[in-house]
This record gives C-alpha cells, sequence and structure tokens, in this order.
C-alpha cells in the first residue's frame, strides 16, 4: 500500500570501510512511515555501523565516512554529527544507557531539551538564565510517556529504578521530541523481563499506528516476527534478505543469518586433518557463574579434552568472554574448576597461573599489553613473574635480577617466529599496530609455556592477513607443543576453521557442544535459542 | 632535510619538554651572568652542590611511589615526621657526633615502617584519589604532632625551652651532634668551592640501591602495576602489596632524606616546618623529566639539580642585578607551574 | 524485611552522612564548659563569624553541584578580592561606596582567574581537586609578584601609607579603618548584648536566595547534569567544558564578593597571609557542616560555620584550661580543620568504591541464588 508513495526513509548504496577493511556494501533500504522492521544479524554483520551512520555517529566520520545516499522524504541528507539526526526526526535508544542516575524520569525524558520561562536576567545574561517550567516539563514527560503506552513514575530518580524502566525511560526521551520520525531500537528487550519485552511490542504496535517508523534490532526472532512489518536479515556486511514477517519463520531467518557458501579454504578443519583426538579430560568447569558486567556467565558446564582445541562461540553479551575471564579470576566467579584432577580455586589469578594456565584477554590494550613499556618486557613480564624465568640470582636467590640478555632473546625469537612488524625489541607497544599488538600478546602467553591457553576474540580488530597468521599460530602452537586452546570468538566461521569441537552459550548457559563440521545452522540455532 | 632537521628539533623538545627546557636555558643564564653581576662562580656551584646533596634523597623519595601508579607523594611530611622522631629521639638518648646520625637513621626506620604501612594501607582503599589524600594526610600528621612535640617528655636541655622546661623548641641546633656529618667526610676544598664528598656518597649509594631494586623482579613488578594495574593483576602479581611495599619505602626514603637534609643544615626543624616540604621535593622530579606516573634516578639527579640551581641563584643574580630580590615568587611559581603542567598533561593513569 | 532492611540501610546512611556533624557537637558540648567562656560572649563572636565566613563558604556550593569537588581554587577569588581592596583603599574612596567600588572591581579579576582556573581543570579531569589546590598556590606566586613587585613600580600607587617603605610593592598590612564593620553596621541592632550584622546578613540572605534560584535555572540544571554524568550530559548536547568553566567563574566572583566581606569585617588586610588559609578554613567547615565532596546544600553551609567556629573559638582555651599551654589548643584547631579534610576526602573515595563492588556483589549473590535454584531442579529431575 505503501508502494506508490515517498518512502520516509531511504538509504541507497551505502559502502563503508574501515581502513581498508569493507564491513558494509551497498546496502539498500527503505522505511515507510509507520512500518517496523526488525533488523537481524550475527554480531560484527555491519547492523551497528549501519546505524551509526543513519544517526550521524562521530566515529563514522572520524573514520573517513561513508559511499551511498541517504534520503528522508526524498531529499537527500548529509549529517555531521547525531545532532543534525536527531533535528532530522531520527532517534536511537543506545544499548547502553544514557540516563542521569540523580534526576527523575521527567527530568531525564527531557534532558537539556527542558521548557524555561524567560526573565529579565535571562534577557540581559543568557537563555541559559531561564528559569525552568517544572510543570510543563511534568506534563510533556506524561505526553511522551502515554504515547510509549508503558507506566512510568515520573518523580522516581533513575538511580532507584529496575533496569526495564530505565530502558522504558530512554523509549520515552526519544518519543517526547516533537519531529520524531524514525526510532531506532537498538536491543532493546536484552535487559526486560518478559513482561517488561511484551508491553514493549505493544508499545512499538502503538507508535507505529501514530506514524512513527521504528527499526527494530534484537536477537529474539520471535519478537520480530510477532511486531515487525518486514524482515532484513545482515550478513558480513551485506542485506542478504528483505522480505515481509509474515512469509518467513524462525529456522529460516536463523538459516539466512548464519548460512554462507562454503569455500575452498574456509573448510572445517575437523573433517580435513587426522587429529590425535584424546579422550581425557584435562579441565572440568562445573556450575561456573562470573559476574562480567556485560557478559554474565551463569551456569557453565564444560569439559575440555587434552590436546583440543576447543572453540566458544555465541552472541555478544551472553557471556562466552565471562568464562576465561572467571576461570582466570579476573572477574568475580563462583562454582567449581578441576585442572588434571585437580581444583584450581577462583578469584586468584596467581593459583591459575601457577598451574601453567596462561590467558590472552579480549582487552588487549586494557589488559593484555603494558603499553608504555617494551616488548621485552611486554613479553617476558609474565613468565618472569610467575616461573622465574630470565631472572639471575645473586647472595643465594635473595636479590632477584632482570636478565635483559635472556629477555632480549627469547622476545627476538619470537619476533621471528610470529613475524611480529617492529623496529627493534625496545620498541613501546603502543606504537605497534593492533595485529602485532595481538601477536605481542600470543608470545607472552607462549612465553609461558602454558599446558593449556586460553585465548579471547583473538582476531578482533585486526585485519585479514594477521587474522590468518594469529590462527597459524595458535593452531602450530597447539600442535607442537600439545598445549590445548580454549579459543573464544563471536566469529563462528573462524571457530570452525580452527577448533575441533565448539561449544555455543546463550544466556550464560552452553546450549550445545558439537564436533566444527557441524553444519553452521546448527550452531546459529544454539546461538539464538536461550538469548536473554 | 629541513623539514626532517625541524622535526629532529621537535622531537627532541618533545621528549625533553618545554618546561624544563626554558628552566635549563634559564639556569644557564643566571650561570652566565654570575661573573657579570659580580658573583663569586665557585661559590655559587658548590653552593648550588651542596644544596643537592641535602635535597637528593628527599626527591628520591618520590621514585617508589610513581613507579607503583600511587602518583606524586604529597603524603612525604608523613615520613619527614619519622625522621624526626629518629632525630629528637637520638639526641633524646644522649648519643652525640657520628654516632646520632646512625642512631638517628635506626630509630626512625620502625617509625617510617609503621606510618608507611597505615598510610600504604590507606591508599590501597582509595585508589584513584591518592594525590588529594596523601596532601593532607601529610597536613593532618604534621599539626597532630605539632601537640606531640608539646606534649612528649623531651628532657634533654639543648632540645627543650629552657624557660619551661618542657616542650621541644621549633629548631634545635645539631653542633656537637651530626652537624655536617657527612658532608665533611673526604670534603674537597679547592678555594672557594667545597665539595660535599660524604653527602654525595651516600645519595649514592641509596639512588644505586634505589636503581638496582628496579632491575630485581620485584622491581620490575613495582613498574608494570604503575604501568597498567589490570595487566599486573592478570600476570599473578598482588598489586595491593606491591603498592604497599611502594609506600612503605617512600616513607622511609623520606625519613633518611629529612636526616640528610638535617646534617647539611646543622639544624632540626619542627613544627610546621615539615609542611611544605612536599611541594619541592615534587616539583624538582618533575623538572628532572618525570610525570605523573613515570620516573627515573636520572630524573631525580637533574631535576635536583635543576630546582635548587635556581633556588640558589635566583636570589643572588637577581639581587646584583636589578636590586629586587625576587626568588621566592619565581621559586613558587616555577615549582607550581610545573606541577600544574604535570598534572594536567594526559596520562594512561587519568582514566 | 525487604523494606526494614532498607529503613535500616537508609538509617545507617544518615549516620554515616552526619557522623562529622555530630563530632563536632559532642567536642564543641565539651568544650564549651571547659573554656569558661561567657555565653554572651561566645554567641557574640559566633554571630561576628558568621557574618564575616558565610557568604564565602556559599561560593564553594556551585562547583560542587558541577561534580567538580570542593574548589580548592577559591582562593584565586580571594585574592582578587585583595588586589580590588587594595586599589580603592590607594584611591581612598571609603565607606560602603568603596566596599561596592573594590566587590564591583573584584569581578573582572575573578572572572578572568576562574576562567584560567576551569580552563585548566578541563584539562586535569578525574584529578580537578589536588590540580585546584596547586592552581591556588600557582597564582599565590602570581599575586606576590604583582602585588610585592609590580606594585607601585608599574601599577600606580598613589598612598605611601600602604606602600613599602622601598617605594614599591605593598605593605604586610593594609588598613580598612575607613570601611571597617562599615558594611556590619549600616543598620545597627543589637539584641541582648549581641550585636547583629544586619545588613551583611540581608546580602547573605539574598545570596542564598540567588543560589535557590540558580537550581532551578536552565544552567543549574545543566550543571547537576554535567555533574553526575559528563558522557550523558555531552551526547545531550550540553556543552559540558563550557558549563564547568562557568561553574567555576562563579565560583570566584563569589569568592572575590565574600572575600571583601570579610576583610570589611576584620578591618585590615594581611596582604600576603589573608587568603592563603581561607581555602582550608571555608572548606573544613563546609564539611564540618555534613557536606561531602558531591553534595552540599546552604543548610551545610550554617550548621558548618556554627559548629566549626565554635570549636574555633573554645579550643585555644579549653587546651590551655586542661594542658596549662594555649598552643596545644591552637594546633589543636588546626589539626581538626586538617583532619576533616581527610575524613572527609577518604569518605568519599571509598564510598565511591563501595557503591561499585556493592554492585557486583548483587549481582553475584543473585546469580548464586538464581544457581541454587538450577541446581534444584536439576537435582529434582
Amino acid at each position: 500500500m505503501n508502494e506508490e508513495k515517498t518512502p520516509l526513509l531511504k538509504m541507497q548504496g551505502i559502502k563503508k570501510d574501515f581502513f581498508g577493511n569493507q564491513v558494509l556494501t551497498d546496502i539498500n533500504l527503505t522505511l515507510h512511515e509507520g512500518e517496523v522492521i526488525g533488523l537481524v544479524g550475527e554480531n560484527g554483520a555491519g547492523k551497528s555501523t549501519l546505524m551509526r551512520i543513519l544517526f550521524g555517529a562521530n566515529m563514522i566520520r572520524e573514520t573517513g565516512g561513508y559511499e551511498g545516499e541517504i534520503m528522508i522524504n526524498g531529499e537527500k541528507v548529509q549529517f555531521h554529527s547525531p545532532f543534525d539526526a536527531i533535528a532530522a526526526g531520527i532517534g536511537m535508544v543506545h544499548q547502553e544507557f544514557s540516563l542521569i542516575p540523580g534526576f527523575t524520569t521527567t527530568e531525564n525524558i527531557l534532558l537539556n531539551r527542558e521548557p524555561t520561562r524567560k526573565s529579565l536576567v535571562s534577557d540581559i545574561f543568557s537563555e541559559r538564565l531561564n528559569t525552568l517550567n517544572r510543570k510543563e516539563m511534568e506534563d510533556r514527560a506524561a505526553a511522551a510517556i502515554e504515547l510509549m503506552g508503558v507506566n512510568l513514575d515520573q518523580k522516581m530518580l533513575i538511580s532507584d529504578m529496575p533496569v526495564g524502566h530505565k530502558q522504558f525511560t530512554e523509549i520515552a526521551r526519544e518519543l517526547s521530541k516533537k519531529h520524531l520520525k524514525i526510532l531506532i531500537l537498538d536491543e532493546p528487550t536484552a535487559v526486560l523481563t518478559e513482561k517488561e519485552a511484551d508491553a514493549l511490542l505493544s508499545a512499538i504496535r502503538g507508535m507505529a499506528q501514530r506514524g512513527i517508523a521504528v527499526i527494530f534490532i534484537t536477537h529474539r526472532l520471535h519478537e520480530i516476527l510477532s511486531v515487525c512489518d518486514r524482515v532484513c536479515v545482515m550478513r558480513d556486511g551485506k542485506l542478504v534478505t528483505d522480505v515481509a514477517a509474515k512469509d518467513t519463520d524462525v529456522p529460516q531467518i536463523t538459516k539466512w543469518m548464519v548460512g554462507r557458501e562454503v569455500s575452498e579454504n574456509s573448510k572445517p578443519q575437523a573433517g580435513g586433518e587426522e587429529r590425535h583426538a584424546s579422550a581425557k579430560t584435562i579441565l572440568s568447569v562445573s556450575h561456573l557463574w562470573v559476574d562480567m558486567p556485560g557478559e554474565t556467565v551463569r551456569d557453565v558446564t564444560l569439559e575440555v579434552k587434552e590436546g583440543e582445541i576447543l572453540g566458544i562461540g555465541g552472541l555478544a553479551g551472553q557471556g562466552k568472554l565471562g568464562i576465561p575471564n572467571g576461570i582466570m579470576g579476573l572477574y568475580q566467579a563462583g562454582g567449581k574448576v578441576m585442572f588434571k584432577g585437580e581444583e584450581i580455586p577462583l578469584n586468584a589469578p596467581r593459583k591459575c597461573l601457577d598451574a601453567s594456565f596462561a590467558f590472552v584477554s579480549e582487552d588487549r590494550r586494557g589488559v593484555g599489553l603494558l603499553l608504555d613499556e617494551s616488548l621485552e618486557w611486554n613479553i617476558a613480564f609474565p613468565a618472569m613473574q610467575i616461573q622465574n624465568k630470565f631472572l639471575k640470582s645473586y647472595l643465594g636467590g635473595l636479590v632477584k635480577w632482570r636478565d635483559e640478555a635472556a629477555i632480549k632473546e627469547i622476545t627476538q625469537k619470537y619476533i621471528d617466529e610470529l613475524a611480529i612488524k617492529c623496529t627493534d625489541s625496545r620498541q613501546k607497544a603502543r606504537e605497534l599496530s593492533g595485529g602485532n599488538q595481538q601477536k605481542v600478546c600470543l608470545a607472552k602467553a607462549f612465553a609461558l609455556n602454558p599446558s593449556l591457553l586460553f585465548v579471547s576474540e583473538p582476531t578482533r580488530g585486526i585485519d585479514v592477513v594477521a587474522k590468518v597468521l594469529v590462527l597459524d599460530a595458535l593452531k602450530k602452537f597447539n600442535r607442537e607443543n600439545h598445549v590445548t586452546i580454549v579459543m573464544v570468538s563471536s566469529e563462528l566461521e573462524e571457530l570452525r576453521q580452527t577448533c575441533d569441537r565448539i561449544a555455543i552459550v546463550s544466556g550464560g548457559r552452553i546450549t550445545g557442544i558439537f564436533s566444527a563440521s557441524e553444519s553452521a545452522e546448527t550452531f546459529g540455532a544454539l546461538m539464538l535459542s536461550n538469548v536473554i | 632535510m629541513n623539514t626532517n632537521e625541524k622535526s629532529g628539533f621537535a622531537k627532541f623538545i618533545d621528549s625533553f619538554g618545554l618546561p624544563r627546557l626554558i628552566i635549563t636555558a634559564f639556569l644557564l643564564l643566571l650561570l652566565v651572568a654570575c661573573p657579570f653581576v659580580g658573583a663569586d662562580l665557585p661559590t655559587q656551584i658548590s653552593n648550588i652542590i651542596s644544596r643537592f646533596s641535602w635535597n637528593g634523597v628527599l626527591v628520591l623519595a618520590m621514585v617508589p611511589m610513581v613507579h607503583s601508579g600511587c602518583g606524586l607523594n604529597f603524603g612525604l611530611p608523613l615520613g619527614i615526621i619519622s625522621g624526626l622522631l629518629g632525630a629528637t629521639l637520638s639526641i633524646e638518648f644522649g648519643f652525640t657526633g657520628p654516632i646520632s646520625f646512625v642512631m638517628a637513621i635506626l630509630i626512625s626506620t620502625p617509625f617510617a615502617l609503621v606510618l608507611g604501612s597505615g598510610y600504604g594501607w590507606l591508599l590501597n582503599r582509595i585508589k584513584g584519589g591518592e594525590m588529594m589524600i596523601a596532601t593532607y594526610v601529610g597536613f593532618s600528621s604534621v599539626s597532630l604532632m605539632c601537640m606531640m612535640w608539646l606534649v612528649l617528655p623531651y628532657k634533654s636541655p639543648n632540645m627543650v625551652w629552657g624557660l619551661a622546661g618542657k616542650g621541644l623548641r621549633t629548631t634545635i641546633s645539631l653542633e656537637g651532634y651530626y652537624n655536617q656529618v657527612l658532608a665533611k667526610f673526604l670534603a674537597i676544598k679547592i678555594g672557594n668551592f667545597t665539595f660535599p664528598t660524604g653527602t654525595i656518597l651516600f645519595f649514592a649509594a641509596l639512588a644505586l640501591a634505589m636503581w638496582a631494586f628496579l632491575h630485581t623482579k620485584t622491581g620490575t613488578a613495582m613498574t608494570a602495576v604503575g604501568s597498567n594495574p589490570v595487566f599486573a593483576r592478570a600476570a599473578g602479581i598482588n598489586v595491593n602489596r606491591i603498592r604497599l611495599l611502594s609506600v612503605i619505602m617512600s616513607t622511609w626514603l623520606a625519613a633518611i632524606g629529612i636526616l640528610v637534609y638535617q646534617q647539611g643544615f646543622g639544624f632540626v626543624q619542627l613544627y610546621m616546618a615539615p609542611f611544605y616540604m612536599a611541594l619541592p621535593a615534587v616539583s624538582a622530579i618533575l623538572i628532572g623529566g618525570a610525570s605523573v606516573n613515570k620516573a627515573t634516578i636520572t630524573n631525580v639527579i637533574i631535576g635536583t639539580i635543576l630546582f635548587q640551581g635556581i633556588v640558589t641563584m635566583t636570589p643572588t643574580v637577581m639581587n646584583n642585578m636589578i636590586h629586587m630580590d625576587m626568588s621566592e615568587v619565581i621559586r613558587i611559581i616555577v615549582s607550581n607551574g610545573m606541577i600544574l603542567y604535570a598534572l594536567t598533561r594526559k596520562t594512561e593513569a587519568a582514566t | 524485611m525487604n523494606t526494614n532492611a532498607k529503613k535500616r540501610e537508609k538509617a545507617g546512611a544518615f549516620l554515616r552522612q552526619s557522623s562529622v556533624p555530630i563530632m563536632f557537637v559532642i567536642i564543641c558540648a565539651v568544650c564549651i564548659p571547659i573554656s569558661g567562656l561567657s555565653p554572651s560572649y561566645l554567641i557574640n563572636e559566633i554571630v561576628t563569624r558568621m557574618g564575616r565566613n558565610v557568604f564565602l563558604i556559599l561560593s564553594l556550593l556551585i562547583p560542587i553541584m558541577a561534580g567538580m569537588g570542593l574548589n580548592f581554587g577559591m582562593t584565586l577569588g580571594a585574592m582578587a578580592g585583595e588586589i580590588a581592596l587594595i586599589l580603592v583603599s590607594d584611591w581612598q574612596i571609603v565607606g560602603i561606596p568603596g566596599m561596592v567600588l573594590a566587590m564591583i572591581f573584584s569581578v573582572p579579576f575573578s572572572i578572568l582567574l576562574g576562567w584560567f582556573c576551569g580552563k585548566i581543570l578541563n584539562m586535569a579531569r578525574g584529578r580537578e581537586m589536588i590540580t585546584s589546590y596547586i592552581i591556588s598556590y600557582f597564582i599565590n606566586g602570581v599575586y606576590q609578584l604583582v602585588v610585592l613587585y609590580l606594585m607601585g613600580s608599574v601599577i600606580p600607587i598613589r598612598h605611601g601609607s600602604i606602600k613599602l617603605p622601598r617605594g614599591y610593592g605593598i605593605r604586610n598590612t593594609v588598613s580598612l579603618l575607613n570601611m571597617r564593620q562599615k558594611l556590619d553596621n549600616l543598620i545597627p541592632l543589637t539584641i541582648a548584648g549581641v550585636k547583629i550584622p544586619v545588613m551583611t546578613f540581608i546580602v547573605i540572605g539574598v545570596l542564598c536566595l540567588v543560589i535557590i534560584w540558580f537550581r532551578r535555572t536552565k544552567l543549574g540544571q545543566d550543571m547537576r547534569a554535567v555533574g553526575q554524568d559528563m558522557q550523558v550530559a555531552r551526547d545531550a548536547g550540553i556543552n559540558v567544558e563550557r558549563t564547568r568553566i562557568i561553574s567555576i567563574i562563579i565560583s570566584t566572583v563569589l569568592a572575590g564578593i565574600g572575600m571583601v566581606i570579610y576583610l570589611q569585617n576584620m578591618g585590615n588586610i594581611a596582604t600576603y597571609s589573608s587568603h592563603s588559609q581561607i581555602g582550608m578554613f571555608c572548606i573544613a567547615a563546609l564539611l564540618v557542616g555534613g557536606a561531602s565532596v558531591d553534595k552540599a546544600s546552604i543548610g551545610n553551609v550554617f550548621l558548618g560555620v556554627i559548629l566549626f567556629h565554635t570549636m574555633f573559638i573554645v579550643a585555644p582555651k579549653a587546651g590551655a584550661a586542661i594542658t596549662g599551654d594555649s598552643m596545644i589548643g591552637e594546633y589543636f584547631r588546626v589539626f581538626v580543620s586538617y583532619a576533616v579534610i581527610t575524613v572527609a576526602l577518604v569518605m568519599y573515595e571509598t564510598q565511591k568504591r563501595k557503591r561499585k563492588s556493592l554492585e557486583g556483589q548483587k549481582l553475584a549473590q543473585a546469580q548464586k541464588g538464581e544457581q541454587n535454584k538450577g541446581q534444584k531442579e536439576e537435582n529434582e529431575a
């Protein structure tokens, strides 16, 4: 029925690359007044980047802008900042709350858009000395809340609110903007209880009836089917499907999300090679919970076989990152971890390292590296502290002196082995590129000669060539040194190429473990099965 | 070619820091101006060296806490108080001559360890707000000790007020105790130039020990904790213990530092005197090129020479040149300006 | 049970918040009888000191609102006020007109210094307090340069009575005899032997109203937002840097005017020391009134002034009465001022950390509960 009218939003031929890394290819998307579309895709499929472009995010401009056109009501627009996008009637509710904790619902809804009263003083000095018109603030906030159709206490402080109400406050804030035409909801139901989520879905329907177009991003596919007019599936930076919601179902969407042609070089490795499959369990984890913000692990039970590479996959925020971080003692954790028949205490990083675990963190710059120190220090430090390597003892062990020559030697060895691009072994870690920093992190872990290595997101944010090198290095380390590796990654394809078995985490629990040769659709279904 | 040279020079300024460059140039200017305004250069230089020798250890005391990421030790007065307790008790117990210096060090050590542990425990509780709280811990302890100096039952007639017979004097002469005890050891005298060999050697020994410590396993861990505490924790380091150790070391060095200062100066200064002793030491190490979370022994040496050079040279040269003693004002502006510069520079530790 | 625990939590929080004022009430209650000071003397003194100090302390409120902590840089305003007073007294403008002129004249200096301070603090985010503290020392050096060397040599000073004998620089003390308590005595009122500086109180009252009004303005609302979460405020389109600078400028300007009021009551300027301790005493008084680094109200100011200055008056006498040495009391009150600030800073930092870890604990507990439930279900199955 909307065919003849000019679409409210038309995105045409959108392309975006980050430093040569193509993340969006030729996206075409239209949106009509009062229409609700569901945008789905794996993490890294390009949903967020696309929405950032639409919202005029600063980081898009800082990384070289985008190609293609955005038209609103048939007119070409170019947003220089989110404020331009807001002025054009686009509202976005982000995953992270953007609320002032000590302010009430009303104050947050109207933050920096408060209705004011002029006075003599403000005439002389500045408009900022207008007094707030509290009554009208309440009225406008009430109107926005009513538009949303969910009950909110307007006088409650954000800090006292349950998390769902915070989400509703954010939505109400967008609705209170007068010219709102398009509302982007980025996984709004992730933090809601079932009841709240239902309320939100009906709110979305209500908004659509009032003519607001909604772009709804979520991993809960049944929500999409129940509320959206159309479903758009993204994969590897492409819009692969754009279909009416009534013509599809959950299994089909899942297939679109993960399904891809299996090419020659991306053959799952388990099938291809002879593997020394061992039946012996080296690590067993039972009922692990980890309090890692944003990556909460609820109840994970898992067994790792000696000599294998076990992959852990799943969508962002489902808890896969929490598993290695919790076991290694970096976040508060509980449960039981047994290694070679001995219990490893939790919340004590030193104990894990003493038990010959090593960990390559996903947070390279925050946890993985001493950015302001030399490569030598970065690579040698843990081994020096844990295993007294690279030290010379004097006075009967009383003085443990740093052995600079040995440190240089080991660093040079790994620089050659992993092809780390640097001026010399004394260069500061900060000055290296992301891929080379990642290699330094690996070298640091290798230098510990671990018997069990946890690797978390080893290829995040590095270019294709470095990716291959890093994955090959891991495989080689596994084969030649017989080191068991647990590798956590958001990229299913990467796991299928590298690992023997893959465990999928969803909702803080393991939803299944299969051989890497299992079909991508199976893993995809597991990823979405328990999403919270 | 030209641009290359320029960038080389810019790089040099960048690494050396513009303020440091200005201060060095200023000091050189003062030295050059010295003979023209009728001041005696050898006397001036030996003044700088001896003031360097008095203050070196106090500046050195900054190093451990900077390394462990606790920031600049504005709580230096706490260590100074330990030193003062050592000094006064050593005199009270009747030690004289060089022995009184050794005893002062020995007696102040347990105080420094105890106060340092308490201070370190507190600083581990308030990570991120160390510098402000350190300042006020220093102030509170100094004012608390003001009362203590009055109340504690000191008896030695050389120290208490003659009239009342109790309560310590504000300044106590070290004549007959350890006045110049290090400075006179192997001192070299050529005309107007004196070199306090003993004090310099003492400082060199402590600086060498610090340098050596930073090359040991624990010292390496300390630097790593300051550089990135999360990294250190992930590498199995007990971050709090390392920080505590650094605070104790810093406090103890401050105690030793004030004793060295006293032997050069010839007096023990009590009551409000330790109050403002942190700021000169802080700015000296910053002038030497340290930042809020990086410092080396070289920074200590260069910084102390530059800072003390300016403090000693400006009064004489300025006075002779324009008949205005602006040295105090210049000292205040330079030292605090330097601290401001360091605080406003973007560092990783800020986040 | 839940509500009970919440109530207990609330009561605990209240006790923790008011622990400092309660401690001071106890100190004062013990010291007043020992000091042997007569009630009328005591009340007279407290009323005088209220008139003298409240305006200055009120200047601290706005940066706290903007999340910039205790403004140790208020000293800058004090210096601006002093410079204005020195100039005005050199011009021989006396009485109320002189005071008003000094206040007006201090404003441009305060704005300039406040802008400088705000700029620097924006560069040192996360360590505003230590930075503003060092700024106060730095500007003190500049102030000395101006007053001790430039005044009389570059800046014309006509009157010999305030100049140093050497021909330039200002004397250690500048008499303000012509202005002395002119504001306090403008409307003379004595109730039961207590002299009340009515006009000063009226000025203070007006400032309180202005602050209350200011909180209701758009700018005030923006400051509160910036104070609580800079990133959110920025995302909402508030100019965070500018807002922070404005808050420091307002504080500095108020401190400058406050200093003029303070000095007219004292009757003379101690040129090189009047301002040096003023920041510390004002901050201590505010904290004694129950304020914290991130929260302060007008009520805190008044309560703080009364408690802190009562302690200040009685401590030396009480100390002398107990130990026979008046210096003990002097040192005691200095110690208490510093200790109060130390305790407040420590409490602020530990609570900031506790809040973080508490959230973690709650999460862990919830998960544990859920997990137990899960286990039970498993067992049953």
